[in-house]
């Protein structure tokens, strides 16, 4: 078993670093008082709040409030659609090359706030400082793994196709497009990571519902997206409550694809009724839930067929002749 | 049923009236919509070849059993509307049987046969088809109205390479996905259209055996009959029983058979409604899913490009099997430049299209495939009449039976004509036309299929910008409606997912294993 959804709920206090939220950091509190971090939700490149103005309290895993995260709306979702189809044409003429280093570059900034997403990690799953560190660098390395394949992925999967006639025949994967990503609902950072860069190193464009009770860590990532080279737009992350958010990404006509792995089982066949509307491919996680899987094992947790699971396969014909 | 006698056929005497610089050479004589000049002498293929049985039950576990609903429907020749045979109505007990029946072969026969055995029968299957392809190019075209000469030529002959093809995945899986293992997933329910019965049937279960699944297939209702034959090729291959199985009967067998909770993988191909409602019926099920829907291509024609050529290409890209077609190119999309001269030339080689008896050696339109069709492609021709669109028709002579349709060209289309938005599925063209490489990237791209597209021009990196741009599966530059077991075949958008053909098509019968 994976030990994000076994993990043994421990205090904040051992974490590595104070948790920028509700929670007192007592030691420092006498000398300084705690600037606390407003957890917003990203689209378009920009950090609003929700139009509902509505927000959830979050709690750690020991059941500690951590701080007021966005209560995501209908609306927020069709705007991050629009945002997200707006970068689209941007994102996917992008080179393979570039594609790659944009991601690699999440890496670095990744790597540059490993302490920040240790301890956010550590509160949010209940981990102890060494195992939301082996998360987080996994995470990196992760970003890494993925980045490599943007140059690679269509000699996997391209083909040369010998007909019986004279014609040159060619097919490639190009993106799908606009893809809804239900993120994981334990792995905070690991498994959404996991779940998203197969998305976007393909040349797609993601709407990203973070986890419901372990939203924080997404947030943060959001904000280093924000300044790796993502565009604006490439990448959108709503925080909220996954009985309002999911129907209406699934339902959405300008959605191509859902990755539906963090999808309630007792959502399952909502969403797909709701996803097949306008014929959308549709990630399942495997028989027996999504939070099985142990995202730390890069054996199972990265894969090709991940980045497949997004794309179009597009079939070419010319004659051959003088 | 409105006949087509009713409609006004807009000859080319206004268009005619636009100055050109050169006159028409009048020996051709075939101006002005006028039937072509010279008669052929008919040339009808023989249906003797064809021994009939007046009733035909469902093909499963080997066997010819009649259905348990005690039922029959009948199938008739769309030509002549003479009946042809009475096909078995299945119904859910039947299903269940058939369904039971996969499963067994999928647990003791084919599942457990090595692939190089598999792949033994598979190209038993294929050499079989090639030894009886005229029986079954009579067949196809009896029970479907096309020509004798597309089912003889194009049909046919790509069922027995599919099926070649396929055979050789079956021993090799193990090279077939980079470090995984590939298994089959169990039984496949299969749900295939009355277009192209016989290639759909070996699009569906040629990979599927090969990959080691069994299958339980559903023709459409009214086209049964080659599926039929086909079963009397597995008793001639041997193939064990179960491995093969064929029920017949109404859409709402197909959706039992799709939802029955032995199936591990359905794969349909049809209407993106029926697509639709067949994903509903699965959904949160857990079956693997593939899905091969409408289109409405764009078939894009640029200023430079080879008119000849371009022409043929147009008249293949929507009359080929009477435009019956998920991936004809029902939307010619013209560069302004070369509209004119390019609509007359169309309207020349549109008069001397022979519409007529299927089973004539020289019919290039043959019948529509059945009465429901033919009422939506007529009712879609009034349509494009009454939203202001131009008319053009050959003045060719149709049958006084059968469901005729005359090959129909519309020009003065708006995009958001019906005629320009909606799968017709019959041999209507409607002609837009646009300025600019991005304006008809933007006109192409404008419908929520993508299935296939043409480009016509003589210049490379404006075919290569242009198949970048377009969403569609299928890009045919210089060339339309080509087909062939090694190239991936398959839509983007609501034209479905997955891809037959190829080592693509192979996946979407496999899972993979990590090794």
């Amino acid at each position: 078993m994976p030990r994000s959804t076994r993990a043994v709920v421990r205090s904040t206090r051992a974490v590595a670093a104070p948790v920028p939220g509700l929670v007192p950091a007592d030691a420092d509190a006498e000398a300084r008082i705690a600037v606390r971090k407003t957890y917003k939700i990203y689209i378009g490149g920009a950090f609003p709040r929700s139009e509902s103005g509505r927000s959830y309290l979050v709690r750690g895993a020991d059941g500690t409030p951590i701080a007021n995260a966005v209560r995501g709306s209908r609306k927020d979702v069709r705007d991050a659609v629009r945002a997200a189809r707006g970068a689209f044409p941007g994102w996917e003429a992008r080179t393979a090359m570039n594609r790659g280093q944009v991601l690699y570059r999440v890496a670095e900034l990744l790597e540059g706030r490993r302490d920040q997403f240790v301890a956010e990690v550590a509160a949010a799953e209940g981990l102890s400082a060494g195992e939301a560190r082996a998360q987080v660098d996994r995470a990196v390395d992760r970003w890494v793994w993925y980045a490599g394949w943007a140059d690679k992925i269509s000699q996997l999967l391209g083909t040369v196709n010998p007909v019986a006639a004279s014609y040159f025949d060619f097919t490639f994967p190009e993106a799908t497009g606009v893809v809804g990503v239900v993120a994981p609902e334990s792995s905070s950072l690991l498994g959404l990571v996991s779940r998203l860069a197969p998305v976007l190193v393909g040349g797609n464009v993601a709407v990203v519902l973070a986890s419901e009770g372990r939203p924080l860590p997404a947030v943060t990532l959001s904000e280093v997206l924000a300044t790796s080279d993502v565009p604006g737009g490439v990448v959108n992350l709503i925080t909220g409550l996954r009985k309002e958010l999911v129907p209406p990404l699934a339902a959405h006509m300008d959605v191509n694809a859902m990755d539906a792995w963090g999808v309630p089982a007792e959502m399952a066949v909502a969403v797909e009724a709701a996803a097949i509307e306008n014929v959308k491919r549709v990630a399942r996680a495997p028989r027996g839930g999504g939070d099985r899987i142990d995202w730390l094992d890069d054996r199972t947790a990265q894969r090709p067929e991940w980045i497949a699971a997004f794309l179009e396969m597009k079939t070419v014909w010319h004659p051959i002749g003088v | 049923m409105a006949t087509s006698s009713d409609r006004k056929v807009t000859t080319r005497t206004n268009s005619a009236a636009v100055g050109r610089g050169t006159a028409r050479p009048s020996t051709w004589g075939f101006g002005d919509g006028q039937a072509i000049p010279w008669e052929y002498a008919p040339a009808p293929e023989s249906r003797e070849i064809v021994q009939l049985q007046s009733r035909y039950g469902l093909f499963v576990g080997g066997k010819e059993i009649a259905p348990r609903t005690g039922q029959w429907f009948t199938t008739i020749d769309p030509a002549t509307e003479e009946p042809l045979a009475e096909v078995a109505r299945a119904g859910v007990e039947d299903v269940e049987n058939a369904v039971a029946v996969a499963r067994r072969a999928f647990r003791r026969s084919w599942g457990q046969l090595p692939g190089r055995e598999r792949a033994k029968y598979l190209f038993r299957i294929a050499r079989i088809l090639q030894e009886r392809s005229r029986e079954f190019a009579v067949l196809e075209t009896l029970d479907t109205g096309k020509p004798i000469k597309e089912s003889r030529d194009v049909d046919i002959p790509l069922v027995a390479a599919h099926f070649w093809y396929y055979a050789g995945w079956a021993d090799k899986l193990d090279y077939a996905f980079p470090g995984r293992r590939a298994l089959p997933l169990g039984v496949a329910a299969q749900i295939i259209p009355w277009n192209f019965p016989l290639l759909m049937l070996a699009w569906k279960i040629a990979p599927a055996l090969a990959a080691g699944n069994t299958v339980v297939l559903k023709p459409a209702s009214s086209t049964p009959l080659s599926a039929l034959l086909f079963a009397d090729v597995c008793r001639q291959a041997d193939l064990p029983p179960g491995v093969v199985n064929i029920v017949t009967g109404p859409g709402e067998i197909g959706l039992a058979l799709v939802k029955h909770p032995d199936v591990d993988k359905v794969a349909f191909t049809g209407s993106t409604a029926v697509g639709k409602q067949i994903g509903r019926a699965i959904a949160g099920s857990g079956k693997a899913l593939t899905l091969e829907l409408g289109g409405k291509a764009a078939n894009i024609d640029f200023d430079d490009a080879p008119l000849d050529q371009a022409i043929e290409g147009i008249v293949n890209g929507i009359f080929f099997n009477q435009g019956e077609v998920c991936c004809a190119g029902s939307r010619l999309l013209v560069q302004e430049s070369i509209a004119e001269p390019l609509i007359e030339k169309l309207k020349d080689r549109l008069a001397t299209l022979r519409v007529g008896d299927p089973l004539d050696k020289n019919t290039d339109v043959g019948a529509i495939n059945n009465a429901a069709q033919l009422a939506k492609i007529e009712e879609l021709i009034e349509a494009g009449v009454a939203e202001g669109a131009e008319l053009y028709q050959p003045a060719c002579e149709l049958p006084s039976r059968g469901y005729f349709v005359r090959p129909t060209l519309f020009t003065n289309v708006a995009q958001s004509h019906r005629i320009a938005q909606e799968e017709i599925f019959g041999p209507v063209l409607s002609v837009l036309t646009f300025r600019t490489p991005d304006e008809a990237i933007e006109k192409a791209n404008n419908t929520p299929y993508g299935l296939s597209a043409g480009v016509w021009t003589e210049k490379g990196s404006r075919i290569l910008h242009m198949v970048k741009q377009l969403r569609a599966g299928v890009v045919w530059a210089n060339t339309f409606n080509r087909f062939d077991p090694t190239s991936p075949f398959g839509g983007y958008k609501e034209s479905g997912f997955g891809r037959e053909g190829g080592l693509h098509g192979l996946l979407a019968y496999v899972r993979l294993e990590d090794r």
